[in-house]
């Protein structure tokens, strides 16, 4: 039965064209997870920056790593019915909320009067298991409209080992070099640090497409605007490096705390692409309904800790814009929350006690 | 199995088409899932967007097709094929289907164990498999990058020993899996 394996001809024409085969496989594999490719600008190599800038913080987020968690609910007034059928704008509807104050920069102890910038994230738990999540911050532009300018600035800030702190002529030279920042220095210089969480406008910044019942499609931007008015941040409370956390604690005993979530319509010509460009102020403004947040708990310990606030988690009726930004930030936030996962499985962080060792480095972050 | 059913040694029509159509699909997936985090552009967003349905769709897919060849078994491999190669291919065939069971399942537990919700395409929202928790979710990230790795190569070694049939031994082996059963046809060459 058994029979000797006849030797075909060019045998090693033959097992050499299978080896190229193998060969060409292996390496397009390669290619596309960028192995060969240093120069690509990955997750990985964002959030390595982060960490080579700032150490790791382990089981924090590698940005906006000092915040607080918090929670309440979204109910709608259905006036957004119109520009997209999410069944989050339905008129009535009740979405519970979890939601995390935070301030930008990878130091989870920072002082809370270093950082310009704060931020919101919300995730509203729709029917049938859909999610919204959504990531602001207080300030009418991004500072960079693509990732490599991010990367790029992530670079420039790196700290001097010399003094600790970031060289001023490198960012000087980013700045030079990016034109586009322009809008975001001009609020920094003036823009004044609340002394709340509470009353601070937050916005998406990026750009997202709203789809109604019929399949229409509006570009928009969208926003928290607080009852709360705007008062600006005390001496006294410079004091405190964790005055944000006692002070939110302070008026959630008092009762809670509302915004409203507005929703802005793009105007023909207005950039869809662009975060760092603010559309005219007469844009159309929808306001959708209220945001209530009725309780707060410490970040290590409350329910936004294992959340990612992926900005591309979104219902039927939300979709991404064209913005780079959007796509660049869902990839990086991913690679952030599986250090920080991982982290938090082996060793989870008790708690942070703030440190000043840190310095302003992070005044112009976001 | 089933064999002796089958002296016309070649795997049956839905067979063949459940093969060619998964093996695109999952060479697909390996590139499509190993690029999609290895880039910030948009890129990433829609290949994401590609590699949760695709990766639902494999699952029923293999379901449907261990049942298939539950139902009509597997041709006889050549009678003249040395022993280690049978039992390389027995035990490379099993791997295979294993991980094209497993990879799915993990993919889709991971995102529940992550907190994500498994959004399939607009408006359709899998269940979650399991709680929200960071311990497994980072086991099973692990395991997905790893086995998708392990998979990848035996998908190579499959190639090889394929490619190796046709221009080789140039036996009945593809055949077997390319134009199916002929009539009276023998798997074994000689
Ligand atoms: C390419 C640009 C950007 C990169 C690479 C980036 C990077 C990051 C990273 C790594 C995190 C931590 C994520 C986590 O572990 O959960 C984060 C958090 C955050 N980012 Fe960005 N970011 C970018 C753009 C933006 C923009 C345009 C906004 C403005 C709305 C923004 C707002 C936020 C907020 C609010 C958080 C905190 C979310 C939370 O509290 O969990 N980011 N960012
Ligand atoms: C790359 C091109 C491929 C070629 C040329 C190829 C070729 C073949 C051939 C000739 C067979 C028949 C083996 C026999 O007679 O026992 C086979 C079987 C098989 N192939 Fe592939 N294959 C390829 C890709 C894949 C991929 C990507 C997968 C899945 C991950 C796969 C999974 C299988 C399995 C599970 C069997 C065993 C079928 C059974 O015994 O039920 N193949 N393949
Ligand atoms: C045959 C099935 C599948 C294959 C071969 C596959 C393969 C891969 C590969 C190669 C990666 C990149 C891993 C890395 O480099 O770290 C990946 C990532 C991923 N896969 Fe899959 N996958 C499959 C099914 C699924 C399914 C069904 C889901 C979810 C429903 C899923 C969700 C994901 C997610 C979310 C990531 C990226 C996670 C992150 O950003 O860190 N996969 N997959």
């Amino acid at each position: 039965m058994t029979r000797k394996l006849s030797k075909p001809p060019y045998l090693f024409l033959r097992l050499g064209s299978i080896a190229v085969a193998l060969i060409i496989m292996a390496t397009a594999f390669a290619y596309v997870s960028g192995w060969l490719d240093p120069q690509r600008l990955t997750p990985d190599r964002i959030i390595n920056t982060f960490e080579a800038n700032a150490g790791i913080h382990e089981g924090y987020r590698r940005n906006h790593a000092k915040g607080i968690c918090v929670s309440g609910e979204f109910v709608s007034n259905g006036n957004a019915t119109g520009l997209s059928r999410a069944s989050v704008f339905e008129r009535g509807r009740r979405v519970p909320v979890v939601g995390r104050l935070a301030v930008p920069g990878p130091n989870p102890v920072i002082a809370d009067g270093k950082p310009l910038v704060r931020s919101f994230a919300l995730r509203f738990s729709l029917p049938g298991g859909e999610e919204w999540r959504t990531a602001m911050n207080a300030m009418p532009v991004f500072s960079v409209s693509t990732p490599q300018a991010f990367y790029e600035k992530l670079e420039a800030s790196k700290p001097d080992p010399e003094t600790g702190k970031p060289d001023p002529r490198k960012i000087a030279a980013f700045f030079a070099a990016h034109p586009e920042t322009q809008a975001f220095r001009d609020w920094a210089k003036t823009a004044q640090r609340s002394s709340s969480y509470a009353n601070l406008a937050y916005n998406s910044l990026n750009a997202f497409r709203f789809i109604d019942a019929s399949g229409n499609v509006q570009v928009v931007r969208w926003g928290l605007v607080p009852e709360a008015p705007f008062t600006p941040i005390r001496d006294a409370q410079l004091k405190n490096p964790d005055f944000l956390y006692s002070e939110l604690q302070a008026r959630l005993e008092q009762g809670p705390l509302r915004w409203h979530l507005v929703v802005t319509v793009a105007g023909p010509g207005d950039p869809t692409d662009d975060a760092t460009k603010q559309w005219p102020d007469s844009r159309r403004k929808v306001d959708s309904g209220t945001l209530t947040i009725k309780r707060m708990q410490d970040q290590e310990h409350g329910a936004c800790r294992d959340i990612n606030y992926d900005p591309l988690i979104l219902p039927e009726g939300i979709e991404g814009s064209d913005d780079p930004l959007l796509s660049a930030r869902s990839a990086t936030y991913s690679e952030s929350f599986n250090r920080r996962a991982r982290e938090q499985a082996e060793q989870p962080p008790s708690s942070a006690s703030t440190d000043d060792a840190h310095d302003d480095s992070q005044e112009t972050q976001s | 199995m089933r064999n002796s059913m089958h002296h016309q040694a070649g795997f049956s029509l839905i067979a063949r088409v459940l093969h060619w159509l998964m093996a695109l699909m999952v060479i697909t997936m390996l590139f499509v899932g190993a690029g999609m985090v290895a880039t910030v552009s948009e890129r990433h967003a829609w290949l994401l967007q590609l590699h949760k349905p695709l990766g639902i769709t494999i699952l029923l897919l293999v379901i449907v097709r261990i049942g298939v060849r539950w139902a009509h078994g597997t041709p006889p491999l050549p009678s003249d094929l040395p022993l280690w190669q049978r039992l390389a291919a027995k035990l490379s065939h099993l791997a295979l289907y294993a991980l094209m069971l497993a990879m799915p399942l993990i993919g889709w537990t991971m995102e529940s164990a992550g907190g994500y919700p498994v959004i399939l395409f607009d408006g359709v929202t899998l269940p979650a498999l399991v709680e929200a928790s960071p311990g497994l979710y980072s086991t099973l990230r692990f395991m997905h990058t790893w086995l998708a790795y392990t998979l990848f190569l035996i998908v190579q070694l499959h190639l090889a020993a394929a490619l190796f049939h046709v221009l080789v031994r140039r036996d009945s082996v593809m055949p077997s899996m390319s134009t199916g059963p002929l009539p009276g046809a023998k798997r074994s060459k000689g």
